[in-house]
């Protein structure tokens, strides 16, 4: 019905508005590797003329970027791990367990998860001061795990209260505890979820802001997005310097972007609707 | 919270020992206890600073030494800081940047990418275009930051020298140093940084439609926007419902954005209230007032939630 002629029209169309969504990031890939020179002698929009990456060197070694990864790396795995681990045992009460007034706890989880974090921030950083954690990556990844663990234990709730009740019956029968019957039956079966959560909570650590921004003040407790947002801030950097900057944060999301693509898609489409 | 939990513990006992168990009940082998950690680091992470917050927002307090009681007089002040009034009328400009335009080409992407794209030309084109449309979603918007303000820069920005380079240079404007057009300008980079995630929405929503609805549609004549208004929007109307809902939130919290981009700046043209919180927490060391803001902000957007919640809850029955 619909002719050739008919067809492609929307498709370039389709296609300019997607090219439009990455435009950005290949100016910066093309401007991260011209050297100051080129980029003072010819501008932005240019084809680079060779392959510098003095200027990713340079902010490497400047703000320690490598230090700043093994941070982001370590805070948003721990929180990952650690916030799945807390959503399955409030979920396993939830969802299978089926506690009286379950309601009401998945609701307050959800408001948690809601709050604006400005709504906890001073507190936060006065306490963490308190006691003695403020500017490690201990009471970040203490706090996200919580904050992270108030979303998961919304999608496995739902998830955990479908799950197959003869299953869980029939260990029980045959003598498990219901620990066993969490790490034993539960757990395996709802990896696919588990998975997916794990993923979401890495990224959405990794690119959080405002609590790791007054929380980390060293810089070498620094996360990559902190340290890029302050960096920014400051705007100390040359143009080649700043693209460099841009690229080095890109690169690791655009990484998990391509290994996770799959399981973010399933995993919006899981935790959109129930 | 405790006392949730104090009561799902005795509850949770009774109903098995009664019901579903089939052997009696040993001591500490409650469903109940499973919740204790989460209940516990919710309370020292989440309840304890919550409250903290909301009862300093009662007080006029520098962050050092004792807090001082006044009263309602920090949301006095809040009724009459037009600053703080500014930064609620951006919130809306946000909501719109953030929440409704990018759900409106959400769903026509969506659509169009579904049901034209994958039908015409297979599974593989439609991966990839969807895949360019999400991609900012996955960037820390640290980083999105520091692209946009190096693209926007009036100096040497790829923006004005693109407009230079096809004869535009009389467009040529400072995107987000002049204070007519800063809101503008992050609204629009708003929108980039957000459509993925409705796009994204809405195609796993789509895959529930049954084809059939949309072929016999197509064989009584309805032409593309009809199948869209009467199958399409219809059909995936849950997800029309928490995507706004998800996007209005999010757009009320913008934080990182406003923070590399503008500052908030200039002259305050792009602050918006969790910004204005942060300085008066942290520049201006007024906790108090800063408290105050950051209650209001939460009262709005908890109640958002709650109805949320509520409407999602009318769906699912």
């Amino acid at each position: 019905m619909t002719t050739a002629l008919r067809r492609y029209p929307v498709l370039i169309a389709l296609c300019v508005a997607a090219l439009f969504m990455i435009v950005p990031f290949l100016i910066v890939a093309l401007n991260a590797v011209k050297s100051p020179a080129e980029y003072a002698q010819n501008g932005p929009l240019s084809l680079p003329e060779g392959f510098h990456t003095d200027g990713v060197r340079d902010f490497w070694e400047r703000v320690d970027f490598g230090r700043k990864l093994v941070n982001s790396v370590l805070i948003s795995g721990s929180v990952a791990l650690l916030a799945v681990v807390l959503s399955v045992l409030n979920a396993y009460a939830i969802g299978i367990g089926r506690i009286r007034g379950r309601t009401w706890v998945l609701a307050f989880f959800v408001l948690a998860n809601v709050l604006p974090q400005e709504a906890l921030v001073y507190p936060v950083y006065y306490l963490s001061k308190e006691v003695g954690l403020y500017d490690t990556r201990l009471s970040v990844i203490i706090v996200f795990t919580v904050i992270q663990a108030a979303f998961g234990t919304y999608l496995l709730s739902s998830v955990l209260g479908q799950f197959p009740r003869e299953i869980v019956e029939a260990a029980r029968i045959d003598g498990a505890t219901r620990w066993q019957v969490l790490w034993r039956i539960v757990v395996p079966v709802s990896r696919p979820t588990l998975g997916v959560l794990l993923v979401f909570f890495f990224i959405w650590t990794w690119n959080e802001f405002l609590l790791p921004l007054v929380m980390l003040i060293s810089n070498d407790n620094q996360t990559v997005s902190v340290a890029l947002g302050v960096l920014q801030g400051q705007r100390l950097m040359d143009a080649t310097m700043t693209n460099a900057a841009a690229l080095l944060g890109l690169l690791p999301a655009l990484v998990f972007f391509l290994l996770f693509q799959r399981t973010l898609t399933r995993g919006i489409a899981v935790g959109a609707v129930k | 919270m405790t006392v949730t939990v104090e009561r799902g513990s005795a509850a949770g006992g009774k109903r098995h020992s009664g019901g579903a168990a089939h052997r009696p009940r040993r001591p500490g082998d409650s469903y109940a206890l499973f919740l204790l950690p989460g209940a516990l680091a919710f309370l020292a992470v989440v309840v304890v600073p919550f409250l903290m917050n909301t009862g300093v927002s009662f007080t006029d307090w520098q962050g050092v030494g004792g807090p001082e009681w006044s009263g309602l007089a920090n949301y006095r002040e809040l009724a009459g800081d037009e600053d703080f009034w500014a930064s609620f009328r951006h919130s809306l400009f946000m909501v719109v940047a953030m929440a409704a335009v990018p759900t409106a080409l959400g769903l026509v992407l969506a659509a169009a990418l579904f049901d034209f794209v994958g039908k015409h030309f297979g599974g593989r084109v439609t991966a990839v275009l969807r895949a360019c449309f999400y991609l900012p979603q996955v960037l820390p918007i640290a980083v999105a930051g520091i692209v946009w303000s190096w693209i926007l820069a009036p100096e040497n920005g790829s923006l004005n020298e693109s407009l230079k380079a096809v004869g535009l240079g009389g467009w040529q404007q400072d995107w987000l140093g002049d204070p007519d057009l800063a809101l503008y300008t992050v609204m629009a980079v708003m929108v980039w940084v957000q459509l993925g995630f409705p796009l994204v929405v809405f195609m796993a929503g789509l895959q529930r439609v049954d084809p059939a609805l949309y072929e016999a549609a197509e064989l009584d004549g309805a032409g593309w926007w009809r199948r869209f208004r009467h199958i399409t929007l219809p059909q995936i109307r849950p997800e029309i419902h928490v995507v706004l809902l998800w996007c209005t939130i999010a757009a009320l919290k913008v934080f990182g954005a406003v923070y590399v981009l503008t500052k908030g700046g200039p002259g305050g043209a792009t602050d918006v209230p969790s910004y204005f919180s942060f300085t008066t927490f942290f520049e201006k060391t007024q906790v108090g007032y800063g408290a105050a803001i950051s209650t209001v902000l939460t009262v709005l957007v908890l109640a958002l939630a709650l109805v949320g919640l509520k409407l999602q809850e009318r769906t699912d029955a």
